[in-house]
């Protein structure tokens, strides 16, 4: 009852290639297994049961930078953390998105103090902000959803 | 509390002129220590076996900004076979110049001593290991002190929006 009835017998279909890749890849979009701080029990949240983020493609979280394509920055960044973040960033193949989890990841949050990086925007280019301390799965979800409208609206142009 | 005491008599029987002061808060007994005798009142604390304080839990500093000297040690003892806790106080008057070390009397002392020094700034004499434990290895300064700066960024606001937007550093791709 779809696009098997307009094919006819050909096994043939056309498509815009921009959009098909995007929907590939917005539909299964592996996130980097990386909890900071108490941001990443919710993303755990997320993850579970009751909000399963399977259904968006995401159920698979990588150990390894080199196997993802999306990092989710959940919790504070310490200064001395900032480099290893940094480099797992770099070892992440492209094409990559970042989400910044939680106020403190955006900007700091309460920890306006020498420790802290102030938002890891410093550090790494941040596609979406979630605000909240910690935000609830709802929010995470919703920031994901936002990215994926994101990347379905990338233009063949920009990936070279 | 017996115990208590037995510690002051033993401290005072061997090393006469160790103790300054004494001080008991809530049931909790500190002795004030002067820190030429320091070592010693350790190694007697640990090596007698009515004391045995085999266990040194930690080691913290105080920064007493206006008052000199500036700094002081705690050493929070406890013997694991009387089951008793102990506070020795020195003081500090030369931070470079700080308390000998305790990492021969308890070998724990010495991660103690380099956690004090990387956020207080109080080196222990003849530790061989002071180098930064919970701080970036290129760190300036000691951030527990009270005179280092505790804000890192100016809050920012419609009005100064622009402003601090141009000093925030910003990635390459």
């Amino acid at each position: 009852m779809g696009i098997e009835q307009k094919l006819g017998n050909m096994g043939i279909v056309t498509y815009r290639l921009e959009d098909v890749v995007n929907w590939g890849r917005s539909n299964a979009m592996w996130p980097l297994l990386f909890g900071l701080a108490c941001c990443a029990i919710e993303m755990m949240g997320a993850q579970a049961a009751n909000y399963d983020l399977s259904r968006f493609g995401m159920e698979l979280n990588r150990p390894s930078p080199r196997q993802s394509d999306l990092m989710i920055v959940a919790g504070r960044v310490s200064r001395k953390m900032a480099p290893v973040v940094r480099r797992l960033y770099g070892q992440m193949p492209s094409p990559k998105w970042v989400i910044a989890m939680g106020d403190c990841a955006s900007c700091g949050g309460v920890f306006n103090n020498y420790a802290i990086v102030q938002g890891v925007d410093e550090i790494v280019p941040v596609d979406v902000y979630v605000s909240g301390c910690p935000p609830r799965p709802e929010a995470l979800i919703d920031g994901i959803m936002t990215l994926h409208e994101k990347v379905r609206g990338e233009s063949l142009k920009d990936w070279a | 509390m017996d115990r208590d005491q037995l510690v002051v008599d033993k401290i005072k029987e061997s090393i006469s002129d160790a103790i300054e002061e004494v001080l008991d808060f809530r049931g909790e007994r500190t002795l004030f220590i002067k820190p030429n005798r320091l070592k010693k009142v350790c190694q007697l604390l640990r090596d007698d076996e009515a004391l045995a304080y085999n266990f040194l839990s930690d080691i913290c500093a105080d920064d007493l900004l206006p008052d000199y000297p500036r700094f002081a040690i705690n050493y929070h003892l406890y013997s694991l076979s009387n089951k008793h806790r102990l506070r020795l106080r020195v003081m500090v008057e030369y931070p470079d110049k700080g308390p000998a070390t305790m990492a021969d009397i308890w070998p724990i002392a010495t991660w103690l001593e380099m956690e004090v020094w990387d956020l207080m700034g109080v080196s222990f004499r003849g530790n061989k290991s002071q180098r930064r434990l919970f701080l970036p290895e290129d760190w300036q300064g000691h951030p527990l002190r009270k005179d280092y700066p505790l804000g890192y960024e100016e809050v920012q606001f419609s009005f100064n929006w622009e402003e601090i937007g141009a000093r925030k550093p910003r990635p390459e791709e």
